[in-house]
C-alpha cells in the first residue's frame, strides 16, 4: 500500500519549490532522525498497543470459539475453528445484510457524504462569513448530537402518525420507514455523516496555495477547469483519506438500528445492526467477532480499490 | 501491501505475544469462582456490603433507588449498630437498558466481582446460574436461608421466578400478570358491556369485529414480529400458547412446531388476515411499535391490548406515567386471558396468563456472606416493602403486604388474586432468547401471509438450529 | 455580472437554502419538545412549560454527568491530540518502511475495538490493571481506539504542510520539538481542529464504554445518564429525554463554536480574493 499523499505530483505554480516532496524531501527537513522519530511514535504505539491491539486480538481469538456470556457456554468454551466463519457465510440473513450495507455506504457515504460534503466546502468558501458560519454549524449540529437523541429526531421526521415530513408534503399516513426503509435510512446517514467529509474538505481546501487559484483565475479557467487541475491534484490524498474513513466508518454504523431496528423484516438490517443483534441479543460473542473480522477483510478488498482508483499514475 | 519490514516485524512478533497472552486469559477467566465457607467472616465488627440494580434516583425504577438509599441503608445500617456492628452499605446505581446492564453484572460476576447483592430479571436465572456466576442461596449463606419465615409468605409460583432446576437463587422482588386491557367507552359505543370477559378466542374475534364498526379504531393489539421484541413474545405468543395447553419449554424439552404453536399462529392468522384485519399489521413492523400501541390505546383509537400490569401502573396512570389517559379510572377495564376454549389452557385451565419477576440474588463471591443474606431478608421484611411502596400500589411477593398495599387499586388486587394464581413463567436458559426471536419472526411471517402451518415448521427447523445437540425438542 | 454570473449566485444560494433546509428539519423537535408538558414524537407547538429542566436541574446525576462527559472529553482529546500530533508528524517526515501497512491494519482495528463484540476483553483488560471505576480507564481505552484515525488524518496534513520553514528553522538551531510545537502545529491547525472536534463527537456520545467501565453513577457521563431516563418497561420518558438532550448538546455545539473560531479554518482568510 502506498502513502495516500506521498506521491502527489508536484503542481505547478509558483510553490513549486515548497510544496514539492520528491525523495530527498522524504529524508527529513527538520533533522528528526530514525532515533527522535521513534520516540516520537513510541508513546501512540504503546497505548494503542495495550488499549486497542490487544483487545482487538483477543476478541479475533474469541472468533474461534463458541463462547457467550451466560449460560453452560459462559464455562467451557470450545475451540470451535472456522465454524463461526462457515455459519456466517452460510447464513442468508447475512448475505441479505452484506448486500444491503454495500448499498448503504455506496449511496449514502460514497456519493452521498462525499459529494454533499465537498460541494459544502466548496460552496461556503464564496458564502458570507454570517451565512456560512450559520450553515456550516447547522450541518455539523447533525454530526455532533449524540446518535441516541439523533434517533428521536429522525422517527418524528419520518413518523407515520403526525410524522414533520407527512405534514410538509400533505402524505398523510405515508410510512416512510416501513415503505422505504433503505432510501431512509441512506437519506438519514448523508444527514447525519455529512459534516466531517465537510470539514475535511474545508480543511483541505485550505491548504490549496492561494497561488494556485491565482493563477487558474488569471488564465481565466473554469469552475470545472479549476477543480479539476488546481484542486483536485492538491487534494487527492483528502479525498482517499475521507473515502476510506467514512467506507469503515458506515460499515460499522449502528444508529439506524435505533430508528428502523433492522425491520421491517430486515430490509435494512446493515451489517452494524446485524452484528449488534447476534452479540448482544443473541449472546453469541464468538460469531459477533467472527463477523467483526469478515467485515474488515471486505473492507480490506475496499481499501485497495480505491487505491488503484485514486493512486497517482507515475510520471 | 508492499513487503514486511523491520517495523513491521516487531510489531508482528508484538501481535503475537498479545494473542499468546489472550488465549491464556480466556482460560482462566470461565465464571466465579466463589464458594467457599458460608460462615466466613460471620463475627466480623466491620463490614463493607455493596447493593446493585437497574434503578437510579429521577430515572429508571427511581422508587426502588430512592428507597434503597433512603431507607435500607440508614435503617440497616442504624439497626446493625445497635447491635455493634460497623456497617458500611452502598448503592451502585444503574438505571439502563435491560440487556446492557445484564451485559454489566455478567462482566462482574465473571471476573469474580461485583456486588454483593445484585438485583437481576428472574428470566436470567437459569444462564447465570448456568454459567457458575450464581449460586443457590444455600451454598452461599448456608441451610439456615430455608428458616427464613418471609419464604412461608411468598407463592410457590412466584418463587419459581428466582429458582433454577429446583434450588432457590434468590428473594423475588416483584412480579406481574397479563391480562386484556379494553377501553370502557369504544365498548359501549359498540355494544359491548362494561363487564366484559371472553371465555374463548372466537370471543375476543367476536368482540373485534363488533368495535371494527366504530370509526378510526382499531379493535385489537396483539403484538406480533420483531421489531417488538420480547413483547411480542411475552404479551402475545406466550399467553395464546398457554391457552392452546402448552408451554414454550416443558419438562426439559422444548416445544418445537407443535399443534399449539399452530393453533397460535392460526389465530394471528385471524386477526391480520383478511381484507380488514382486526389489527393494525403496520405497528408490528415500526421500531417504536409498542410506544405507539400505548400512545394509541391512552387516546382512546385502540380497543382491546394485552398488557401486563406495567401499562396500568406506568403508562397510562395518569399521575406520572408515560402516556397519561386522565379518565383512566372509569374508562378503562380489564378481563383474564381465556384459553383457546374453556378447559384447552394449561393444566386444563379456562384462563392464562404469563408472568415476569424480577429479584435480588447474593453474589457467591461476597466477603460477608451471613451479613448480606441478613440485609437481603432485611430488605424482603413487611416493614421494608411498606417503605418501599410508600403509599403506592405495585404488586409485591408477599401475600401479606399485598393484602393491605393493594386494597385501593382494583386492578392491581384483580391480578394478584385472580391472575397471579393462574400464571406461567418463562423458562431461564441461556437459549431462550433466541427461542423468543424465532417465534417473533413466526408471528412476522403469519401477519405477512405465511399459512400457520408453515411457519410453525419454519420455526420447528430455526430451533433445531438454535438448541442443536444441547438440548431436546418434544415430537 | 453576467447573467452566467448571477445563475451561479442564484445556483448557490438555492442550494444553500435547501441544505438548510434539510439540516434543520429533523431538529425541529429538540426544539419544541423540551418546552412541551405532554410531549410525543410529533412536532408540536408546545404547551409551554419549563417544569422539564426543573426536574433535571433536581436530578441528582444529570448536571453532574455532563461535567463527566467534559472531563472525559477534554482528557482523550488532551491525549488523542498530543500522541497524534507527535506520530503524524514523525511518520510523516521520517520514511519508515511500511508505515502505510502500519496505518491502515491500526485504522480497521480499531473498528473492531469500537464494536459491542470486543467490550469482553477490553472490560477483563481494564480490570486487570485496576482502573475499573476510574475515568483514567475510560480515557486511555477511548484514547486507543480513536489514535489510529487521528494520526491517519493528521499525516494527511503533516504531509501538506511546507518543509522550507522547518529548515529554516533547523538552520536557527531550533531542536524537533520545539519546530513541532512553534512551526508545524502553527500550519497545521485546521487539521488539529478537525481532529478535536471529532474526537470530542466520538467521547460525547460513546455509551458502552463509560458504562461497562465505571462503576460509580456518580462519575458516569451524559451518554450513560440520557439512557436511564426510560421506564423500567423500556419506555422512553421523552420530556427528560427530549429537555435533557437539548443540555447534552449545548457543550458540544459551544466546543465546536469555539474552536472553530479560535483555531479552525484560519487560512480560509487567504483564499478569498
Amino acid at each position: 500500500m502506498t502513502a495516500p499523499s506521498q506521491t502527489d505530483p508536484a503542481p505547478p505554480g509558483p510553490s513549486e519549490r515548497s510544496r514539492r516532496r520528491p525523495r530527498i524531501d522524504d529524508t527529513d527537513a527538520a533533522g528528526l532522525g530514525r532515533g527522535r522519530a521513534a520516540a516520537f511514535v513510541a508513546p501512540a504505539l504503546l497505548l494503542i498497543s495495550i488499549f486497542l491491539i490487544f483487545p482487538a486480538l483477543w476478541t479475533l481469538y474469541l472468533g474461534l470459539t463458541n463462547w457467550r456470556l451466560t449460560g453452560l457456554a459462559a464455562v467451557e468454551p470450545e475451540f470451535v475453528g472456522l465454524d463461526n466463519y462457515l455459519d456466517a457465510l452460510t447464513d442468508p440473513s447475512f448475505h441479505n445484510s452484506l448486500l444491503l450495507t454495500l448499498l448503504f455506504v455506496f449511496f449514502s457515504a460514497v456519493v452521498g457524504q462525499s459529494v454533499l460534503g465537498f460541494s459544502l466546502a466548496w460552496t461556503t468558501r464564496r458564502l458570507r462569513p454570517s451565512i456560512r458560519s450559520l450553515l456550516e454549524t447547522v450541518v455539523l449540529l447533525a454530526w455532533i448530537i449524540p446518535a441516541s437523541v439523533i434517533a428521536f429526531l429522525w422517527i418524528a421526521l419520518l413518523s407515520r402518525h403526525d410524522g414533520t415530513l407527512n405534514a410538509l408534503l400533505g402524505t398523510e399516513g405515508t410510512a416512510w420507514l416501513l415503505e422505504y426503509p433503505m432510501q431512509s435510512i441512506i437519506i438519514f446517514n448523508i444527514w447525519n455523516g455529512t459534516a466531517f467529509s465537510m470539514l475535511l474538505f474545508s480543511s483541505a481546501l485550505a491548504s490549496v496555495p492561494p497561488s494556485q487559484f491565482e493563477t487558474a483565475r488569471m488564465s481565466g479557467a473554469g469552475t470545472l477547469a479549476t477543480l479539476r487541475d488546481v484542486v483536485f491534484p492538491n487534494i487527492r490524498g483528502h479525498i482517499l483519506t475521507n473515502t476510506l474513513l467514512i467506507t469503515l466508518w458506515t460499515f460499522n454504523v449502528f444508529t439506524p438500528y435505533l430508528i428502523t431496528r433492522g425491520g421491517p423484516e430486515g430490509r435494512s438490517e446493515i451489517l452494524g445492526v446485524y452484528i449488534y443483534r447476534v452479540a448482544l441479543n443473541e449472546g453469541a460473542l464468538g460469531r459477533g467477532a467472527a463477523l467483526s473480522l469478515i467485515m474488515i477483510l471486505i473492507n480490506l478488498v475496499i481499501a485497495s480499490v480505491y487505491l488503484r482508483l485514486l493512486r497517482e499514475r507515475k510520471p | 501491501m508492499r513487503r514486511t519490514n523491520r517495523l513491521g516485524g516487531a510489531a508482528a512478533g508484538l501481535l503475537a505475544s498479545a494473542l499468546v497472552l489472550a488465549a491464556c486469559g480466556s482460560d482462566d477467566d470461565g465464571g466465579g469462582g466463589g464458594g467457599g465457607d458460608p460462615s466466613r467472616n460471620a463475627d466480623a465488627t466491620e463490614v463493607t456490603l455493596t447493593i446493585t440494580s437497574n434503578a437510579i434516583k429521577g430515572g429508571k425504577n427511581t422508587e426502588e433507588a430512592t428507597w434503597i438509599t433512603d431507607w435500607v441503608i440508614p435503617e440497616f445500617t442504624a439497626m446493625k449498630k445497635e447491635q455493634g456492628v460497623d456497617v458500611t452499605v452502598e448503592f451502585e446505581a444503574n438505571g439502563v437498558d435491560d440487556e446492557e446492564y445484564k451485559t454489566k453484572i455478567a462482566l462482574d460476576l465473571q471476573s469474580d466481582s461485583g456486588a454483593d447483592i445484585i438485583g437481576i430479571d428472574g428470566i436470567w436465572t437459569g444462564e447465570f446460574a448456568e454459567a457458575g456466576y450464581i449460586e443457590p442461596l444455600t451454598e452461599v449463606a448456608g441451610e439456615g436461608v430455608d428458616d427464613w419465615d418471609g419464604w412461608e409468605q411468598i407463592p410457590e409460583a412466584v418463587q419459581q421466578a428466582m429458582s433454577f432446576e429446583d434450588q432457590k437463587y434468590g428473594i423475588p422482588l416483584g412480579t406481574d400478570g397479563r391480562v386484556i386491557y379494553f377501553n370502557k367507552e369504544l365498548f359501549a359505543q359498540a355494544g359491548l358491556p362494561a363487564d366484559w370477559q371472553p371465555t374463548s378466542w372466537q370471543e375476543i374475534l367476536d368482540a373485534a369485529r363488533q368495535l371494527q364498526q366504530l370509526d378510526g379504531v382499531t379493535p385489537l393489539q396483539i403484538n406480533a414480529g420483531t421489531a417488538m421484541g420480547e413483547a411480542t413474545t411475552m404479551q402475545g405468543f406466550l399467553p395464546l400458547l398457554a391457552g392452546t395447553g402448552e408451554l414454550v419449554w416443558n419438562d426439559g424439552e422444548w416445544t418445537g412446531g407443535s399443534e399449539g404453536v399452530t393453533e397460535t399462529l392460526g389465530f394471528y392468522a385471524d386477526v391480520y388476515g383478511g381484507d380488514q384485519p382486526l389489527g393494525d399489521p403496520l405497528i408490528q413492523q415500526e421500531a417504536q411499535g409498542r410506544d405507539t400501541s400505548f400512545q394509541m390505546f391512552a387516546n382512546g383509537e385502540l380497543g382491546m391490548l394485552i398488557e401486563s400490569d406495567y401499562l396500568w401502573r406506568s403508562v397510562i396512570n395518569p399521575d406520572g406515567g408515560i402516556a397519561p389517559m386522565q379518565n383512566r379510572d372509569e374508562a378503562v377495564g380489564w378481563a383474564k386471558i381465556p384459553a383457546r376454549e374453556p378447559g384447552a389452557g394449561i393444566n386444563g385451565q379456562d384462563f392464562v396468563s404469563m408472568s415476569g419477576g424480577t429479584g435480588r440474588v447474593l453474589n457467591p463471591n461476597t466477603e460477608y456472606p451471613q451479613q448480606a443474606w441478613e440485609l437481603l431478608r432485611f430488605m424482603n421484611s413487611p416493614e421494608a416493602f411498606e417503605a418501599m411502596l410508600a403509599g403506592s400500589a405495585r404488586i409485591t411477593p408477599r401475600d401479606d403486604v399485598n393484602a393491605t398495599a393493594l386494597a385501593d387499586d382494583p386492578m392491581l388486587t384483580f391480578v394478584a388474586e385472580e391472575v397471579l394464581p393462574i400464571t406461567a413463567y418463562r423458562p431461564s436458559l441461556a437459549a431462550y432468547p433466541q427461542v423468543s426471536v424465532a417465534l417473533q419472526e413466526a408471528t412476522a411471517s403469519v401477519v405477512s401471509g405465511t399459512s400457520p402451518d408453515e411457519a410453525a415448521s419454519t420455526y420447528q427447523s430455526e430451533l433445531e438450529g438454535i438448541i442443536g445437540d444441547d438440548g431436546a425438542i418434544a415430537d | 455580472m453576467s447573467v452566467r454570473q448571477s445563475l451561479g449566485v442564484i445556483g448557490r444560494y438555492v442550494f444553500v437554502a435547501f441544505v438548510l433546509a434539510f439540516f434543520t428539519l429533523p431538529l425541529l423537535w429538540l426544539a419544541s419538545a423540551p418546552f412541551d408538558s405532554a410531549p410525543s414524537l410529533t412536532v408540536a407547538w408546545p404547551e409551554f412549560t419549563l417544569q422539564n429542566f426543573r426536574e433535571l436541574v433536581d436530578n441528582p446525576y444529570a448536571l453532574r454527568s455532563l461535567w463527566n462527559s467534559v472531563i472525559l472529553a477534554a482528557g482523550t482529546v488532551a491525549i488523542v491530540l498530543t500522541l497524534a500530533a507527535l506520530s503524524s508528524y514523525a511518520l510523516s517526515r521520517v520514511r519508515i518502511p511500511g508505515r502505510d501497512t502500519l496505518l491502515y491494519t491500526l485504522l480497521l482495528l480499531s473498528s473492531i475495538v469500537t464494536g459491542t463484540a470486543a467490550m469482553v476483553p477490553t472490560f477483563l483488560l481494564i480490570s486487570e490493571l485496576g482502573l475499573i471505576d476510574r475515568q483514567l480507564g475510560v480515557v486511555l481505552v477511548l484514547a486507543g481506539g480513536l489514535l489510529p484515525t487521528a494520526i491517519f488524518i493528521l499525516k494527511d496534513f503533516m504531509d501538506s504542510t511546507p518543509r522550507s520553514y522547518e529548515e529554516s528553522a533547523r538552520v536557527y538551531g531550533a531542536s524537533s520539538l520545539q519546530i513541532l510545537r512553534q512551526v508545524v502545529v502553527p500550519i497545521a491547525r485546521p487539521g488539529l481542529a478537525t481532529i478535536s472536534v471529532w474526537a470530542v463527537v466520538q467521547v460525547w456520545g460513546n455509551f458502552l464504554v463509560p458504562f461497562i467501565l465505571l462503576r460509580s453513577a456518580e462519575k458516569r457521563p451524559a451518554a450513560v445518564t440520557m439512557f436511564t431516563f426510560y421506564t423500567e418497561g423500556g419506555q422512553p420518558n421523552l420530556a427528560l429525554i427530549s429537555t435533557f438532550s437539548l443540555l447534552f448538546s449545548i457543550p458540544v455545539v459551544a466546543m465546536y463554536l469555539f474552536v472553530n473560531r479560535r483555531y479552525g479554518f484560519r487560512f480560509h482568510g487567504g483564499i478569498k480574493r
